[in-house]
């Protein structure tokens, strides 16, 4: 989708500022938050993909003014209530008025470690034969879905070169809205600086994309 | 910044503490989530995933090019070797820089960053501006870490867009010929993993 998290090359958002010393987080509402996604994450309802999408659907001036965490906690709602776990009435209220859906589901501290050691492997075995090979000139296919993709906009019907064939891995385009994996074939695909950029780009760059098969086409 | 204008249930707190709070609160009631977890989720993030991992794996190819090329080939089960696996690590792939060519990492679309050797990514990784400029404007952003590269050097930079993770190993600095893996891993920065810095020089 066309949404506010798509920023690569977008202008007027001032300087990197790193902070010197960061700390891990920055208010103590925030590894609560970090948390309570991760674990609300493991009653199943929702993908990695579709947790994506319910943050860049959020209002772009919030999305772009809004803390990390605050984009979070702002998806993690939207998410639950979608997924009947919590109603707009509750949060307003602060407290319970009908009961959870998947309590069966609950992430209990014991298992925490292995949860967080094991993550979530998305690559699968293959399903159909690759298409492009390293050194391939490809095109990227205008595609601008009203749904989640991982194909930028920056990088959209340019023309570049298979750098790595990546395997099969599952598709976010299906995975984000309850249509299932759909496993892909993926590939890093590099573009000269100056065919993203225009004669302006920096000299000797080069940009890489991860793509899904179904993003490219033979150039 | 708050956009709500209803009661959290504690107007003692900030919005966001009250926010939180009062959806901890819910879940917890509902049997939906175990706050001894968020407390072991909490400290998993705060010890065993961090930035000194990705130091002990370039330390490690930097020192033993054995090592080294499995890092290159498989990077996933290099760093295995290390103990580092897990959550926003399942699929790793490590990218060196040389005299000719430096790498950046980032992530467009949202903030994908590799938490089993770097932790949790920096505020500014995952705002805006790094995000905008970091596949427009690489010299732009390194010049603001104080990092000048000459005019010829390549600049590769990778846009995380699916679930494979990149790990940058800087260049080993000239000079520590005799250091061990513990004081390489010391020259180390995070900065210089995502590409945005260069390792330190021994003092």
């Amino acid at each position: 989708m066309n949404g506010p998290h798509d920023l690569g090359g977008r202008a007027g958002f001032g300087p990197i500022a790193p902070e010197p010393d960061e700390p891990l987080f920055h208010a103590a509402w925030e590894p609560r938050a970090l948390a309570v996604t991760l674990a609300s994450g493991a009653l199943g309802h929702w993908t990695l993909d579709e947790s994506r999408h319910a943050r860049e659907s959020l209002p772009p001036a919030g999305y772009l003014s809004w803390s990390y965490y605050q984009i979070w906690i702002s998806a993690l709602e939207n998410l639950l209530i979608r997924h009947g776990e919590v109603t707009r009435e509750e949060l307003s209220l602060g407290h319970v008025l009908q009961p959870g859906q998947r309590p069966q589901n609950r992430l209990t501290a014991d298992k925490v470690p292995g949860v967080m050691a094991k993550g979530g492997p998305v690559d699968r075995p293959a399903t159909a034969p690759v298409r492009f090979a390293k050194g391939d000139r490809v095109s990227t296919r205008n595609l601008q879905p009203d749904t989640h993709t991982r194909l930028p906009a920056y990088a959209r019907e340019k023309t570049g070169v298979i750098a790595a064939v990546r395997g099969v891995h599952v598709f976010p385009d299906t995975n984000a809205h309850g249509q299932g994996e759909q496993p892909q074939w993926l590939y890093t695909v590099a573009f000269d600086g100056q065919t993203l950029w225009g004669a302006d780009a920096a000299p000797g760059l080069t940009v890489s994309i991860d793509a899904w098969e179904p993003y490219l086409e033979p150039a | 910044m708050h956009d709500h204008d209803h009661d959290h249930g504690d107007n003692s707190l900030d919005p966001m503490t009250a926010r939180v709070k009062a959806l901890e609160t819910i879940l917890t009631e509902k049997g939906l989530v175990d706050p001894a977890a968020l407390d072991a989720i909490i400290e998993s993030v705060q010890t065993k995933i961090g930035p000194r991992n990705g130091a002990k794996v370039v330390a490690r190819a930097w020192s033993d090019p054995d090592f080294a090329a499995r890092l290159a080939e498989d990077a996933t089960s290099a760093v295995a070797e290390l103990g580092y696996s897990g959550r926003q690590g399942e699929h790793l792939q490590a990218v060196f820089n040389t005299q000719d060519t430096h790498n950046l990492v980032v992530c467009t679309l949202c903030s994908c960053y590799p938490w089993t050797v770097l932790g949790l990514p920096p505020v500014w990784y995952k705002s805006p501006p790094y995000r905008a400029r970091a596949v427009r404007d690489p010299r732009g952003v390194l010049a603001e870490f104080g990092v000048t590269l000459p005019e010829s050097t390549q600049i590769r930079v990778w846009d995380s867009t699916a679930e494979l993770r990149y790990l940058v190993v800087p260049e080993r600095p000239e000079g520590t010929e005799g250091l061990d893996e513990a004081a390489l891993a010391e020259l180390v920065t995070r900065d210089a993993m995502i590409g945005c810095g260069l390792a330190k020089v021994p003092a």
